[in-house]
């Protein structure tokens, strides 16, 4: 059993957790996710590690509610236990010493991208960094973001707060005044990390992406995460979930992300009916994109 | 008590093999219960009474654990279930799950000397008949176990070779610890083997045995991931470690589509039907699309268990596509029986080439060539070889690709010093399970490749009499 330390909605819809988890704790790396299930009847939900701290024995998790199962666990309150933790898993973020790094969070995907920032920093590296949203209430680890970056663009969509437009539009602005950029990490929805695939390989520039797919046991056995990399299928949840943007099949992983929307819907439909209310819900598993 | 005296038997050969009533298919394809009822206790000594004791028993030599076979099957004969089931215990910790899915048509069974002029002796049923009786009456006892040897062994993967190495183990006097990366221990008898064929509330009555014995079990943990090998040794302070981990990583054929929605692995399928019981969605969380038309590709026993639980979760076609034509399909006889009687279409010398798929990205068809055999290739069966010109497409919603599974590579990746052979399994003494590096034990599918849950048994049951003499002697 794995005691819930503490949970609190950051943004809209989104949620912080501290969980004891003091395995996975201790040995997780930038880029890593975990599995978490919270009763024996639940999902195996995976969900990018944004901080740990060894000596306590906690790992803190940022999700947004998107199904039945983030809802559930967006509910449970300090004291509350998960049934099951399982990690770290994936590979790590690659961390060297590239230069200049531009890290782009979209949405959500600031969250596993403060991990991976946070490192490319210590590394040595010059970071620039876009994080932007659609709008001001989803934006989020704004503060936690410039505190590690040597310059930080905000960019909210709508234009409700900070510079309105695509974290693509701030992207290309670093490119157009003459940066000379070693390494992009854009993590968020699928279509920013593919607009942002789009925007840097004219250039050239080395683009990573970390990746969402469906996962069931998230250890290399089920082959559910598959994707297409440079037209080769890769299992995410051991191969990745970090890839070459510009080899990504992003529509294959789009549509394979749409498999169980109607199950999903029937799920939701289950536990609105037994509060009697509706429930908001966009998405969100590891890598953070939807 | 004149409880010794044995009951007169009639003649062995004059008594016919004892079937196992089984539910009706029409009405099991509509459930997930468990298919063959087992025998009865008249049944059962009936059938036992067919044995005639062979002086020199071949059976057991065809058993990769060595159960005790005319010893176990006398004492069924003469009533005393109890005590065969115990008997049985003596070398398989596992009884319930081998009397199950054990192929002894081609293990203890084949040689039986009845099987020559009539049928062999339903050793399985039998097996699966004591250890169902020793449980449901709550005979269970746990052995005493040797004294502590202050030695501790870390065992990597719950399954059925893991479950073998720890249960002996421990009754050796070892403080064991079982690390399993899945919510449950059982490992392919968790999430592969359904239901209706093995359920799962008797494995974990088997995994609890092997904790009643002693074992201590850690789920949730990947040993690669979680921590690695080197530091079972180094940190936790293990003095051996046994390295179970399975065939994970599944195949696939690299053809055109494979990746569109609706197409399975049947690891994943099995995995959601078995492990997080989709087939109780929306109560459990864990769903499957639902399907109508469904291709099953392979003709193994996980073929046979994914088309049957396709069709229990409410497929109307089931077909299984097979290359190669029925007799060289390596699934068992019993199994590819239960999915006929089940109305699973069967398109042998058939080969998938292409998935089509509509614009959601689902499966709707999938196009296959017909196949004719030419000479053996180096499996021993005769080479599928295609007929140009005879494509063909069935309609499907779901496609279940079921060719089997390479190695996990999570413990050989993070290893350094464990050698692997080119398909990424351990390479391991078949004897001991030695690894090229010292203190480090394999067996099971990790080394041999996806097999049975008894070879794989047999494996651990070898690599724990290795294990056992490393942790006297210290030589390797």
């Amino acid at each position: 059993m794995f005691p819930i330390l503490e949970t609190k909605e950051i943004a809209k819809n989104v949620y912080l957790q501290r969980i004891l988890a003091p395995r996975v704790a201790k040995k997780r790396k930038a880029g890593q996710f975990l599995v978490l299930r919270r009763t024996d009847n639940g999902e195996r939900i995976p969900l990018t590690i944004v901080t740990s701290d060894a000596v306590e024995g906690t790992v803190t998790i940022i999700f947004q509610t998107v199904g039945k199962s983030t809802t559930e666990f967006a509910r449970m309150k300090p004291g509350d236990t998960y049934l099951d933790v399982v990690g770290p898993l994936g590979l790590a973020t690659h961390i060297e010493n590239f230069g200049t790094v531009v890290g782009i969070g979209g949405g959500i995907g600031a969250a596993p991208l403060l991990p991976i920032a946070t490192a490319i920093k210590a590394a040595g590296n010059r970071l620039l960094s876009i994080v932007g949203a659609r709008t001001k209430d989803l934006l989020i680890l704004e503060d936690e973001m410039r505190a590690v970056s040597d310059e930080i663009v905000v960019t909210t969509d709508d234009g409700s707060y900070a510079k309105k437009g695509f974290v693509t539009n701030a992207l290309q602005e670093f490119i157009d005044r003459g940066e000379k950029i070693g390494l992009c990490i854009a993590i968020g929805p699928v279509p920013m990390m593919r607009a942002v695939a789009e925007v840097t390989r004219p250039h050239g520039i080395r683009t990573m992406v970390s990746l969402n797919p469906i996962m069931v046991d998230a250890t290399g056995m089920c082959g559910a995460c598959r994707v297409s990399v440079g037209g080769t299928t890769k299992f995410v949840c051991v191969d990745g979930p970090e890839f070459d943007g510009h080899q990504v099949d992003f529509k294959e992983l789009v549509m394979r992300n749409r498999a169980y929307l109607l199950e999903e819907k029937t799920a939701m439909e289950r536990i609105e009916h037994k509060d009697g209310k509706c429930m908001g819900s966009v998405a969100v598993p590891v890598g953070g994109g939807n | 008590m004149a409880e010794a005296t044995p009951r007169p038997r009639p003649k062995p050969f004059s008594i016919p093999r004892q079937p196992m009533p089984e539910q009706p298919p029409q009405v099991r394809v509509g459930n997930f219960r468990e298919v063959p009822f087992g025998l009865t206790p008249d049944l059962a000594i009936l059938e036992a009474s067919r044995c005639i004791q062979c002086k020199n028993p071949q059976c057991v030599k065809g058993c990769p654990v060595s159960v005790q076979i005319p010893e176990f099957i006398d004492l069924v004969a003469r009533g005393k279930f109890v005590e065969a089931a115990r008997k049985i215990k003596e070398t398989n910790a596992l009884p319930a799950v081998c009397g199950r899915v054990c192929p002894q048509e081609e293990q203890c069974e084949m040689p039986c000397v009845l099987g020559k002029k009539g049928e062999p002796v339903a050793i399985g049923r039998l097996e699966r008949f004591v250890a169902d009786f020793e449980r449901v009456t709550g005979n269970v006892v746990v052995p005493g176990v040797a004294a502590p040897t202050g030695k501790r062994v870390a065992v990597v993967g719950a399954g059925p070779a893991g479950l073998t190495v720890a249960g002996d183990l421990v009754q050796l006097g070892h403080d064991v610890t079982i690390f399993e990366a899945l919510h449950k221990a059982g490992g392919v008898l968790m999430y592969g083997i359904p239901e209706f064929r093995l359920p799962k509330d008797i494995v974990q009555s088997e995994v609890e045995y092997i904790r009643k014995l002693g074992a201590k079990l850690e789920c949730n943990a990947v040993i690669g991931k979680s921590i690695t090998i080197d530091e079972l040794v180094t940190e936790e302070g293990f003095d051996a470690v046994f390295v179970g981990t399975g065939a994970g990583l599944p195949y696939f054929m690299n053809i055109p589509g494979e990746n569109l929605i609706g197409v399975y692995s049947a690891n994943e399928y099995l995995t959601r039907a078995n492990l997080m019981k989709a087939y109780k969605f929306p109560e459990s969380d864990t769903p499957l699309n639902k399907a109508t038309n469904v291709a099953v590709v392979g003709g193994g026993n996980v073929a046979m268990d994914a088309a049957r639980t396709a069709k229990r979760m409410g497929a109307e076609n089931v077909y299984l596509v097979y290359r190669r034509s029925k007799k060289e399909m390596p699934a068992r006889v019993e199994e590819v029986h239960h999915a006929e009687e089940e109305g699973i279409e069967f398109h042998l010398l058939t080969n998938p080439i292409t998935y089509h798929g509509n614009d959601d990205a689902r499966v709707v068809s999938v196009e296959c060539q017909k196949m004719e055999l030419g000479e053996p290739d180096a499996s021993g069966r005769r080479r599928p070889v295609v007929i140009k010109g005879s494509e063909f497409k069935l309609t499907v919603d779901t496609v279940i690709v079921s060719i089997g599974n390479g190695a996990n590579p999570l413990v050989p990746s993070t290893t350094p010093g464990l050698d692997t052979n080119k398909w990424g399994n351990i390479l391991a003494d078949q004897e001991t399970g030695k690894t090229s590096k010292k203190g480090i034990f394999a067996g099971g599918d990790i080394v041999i490749g996806a097999a049975t849950v008894i070879l794989a048994m047999g494996a651990g049951r070898k690599a724990a009499a290795a294990i056992h003499e490393y942790l006297k002697t210290g030589a390797w």
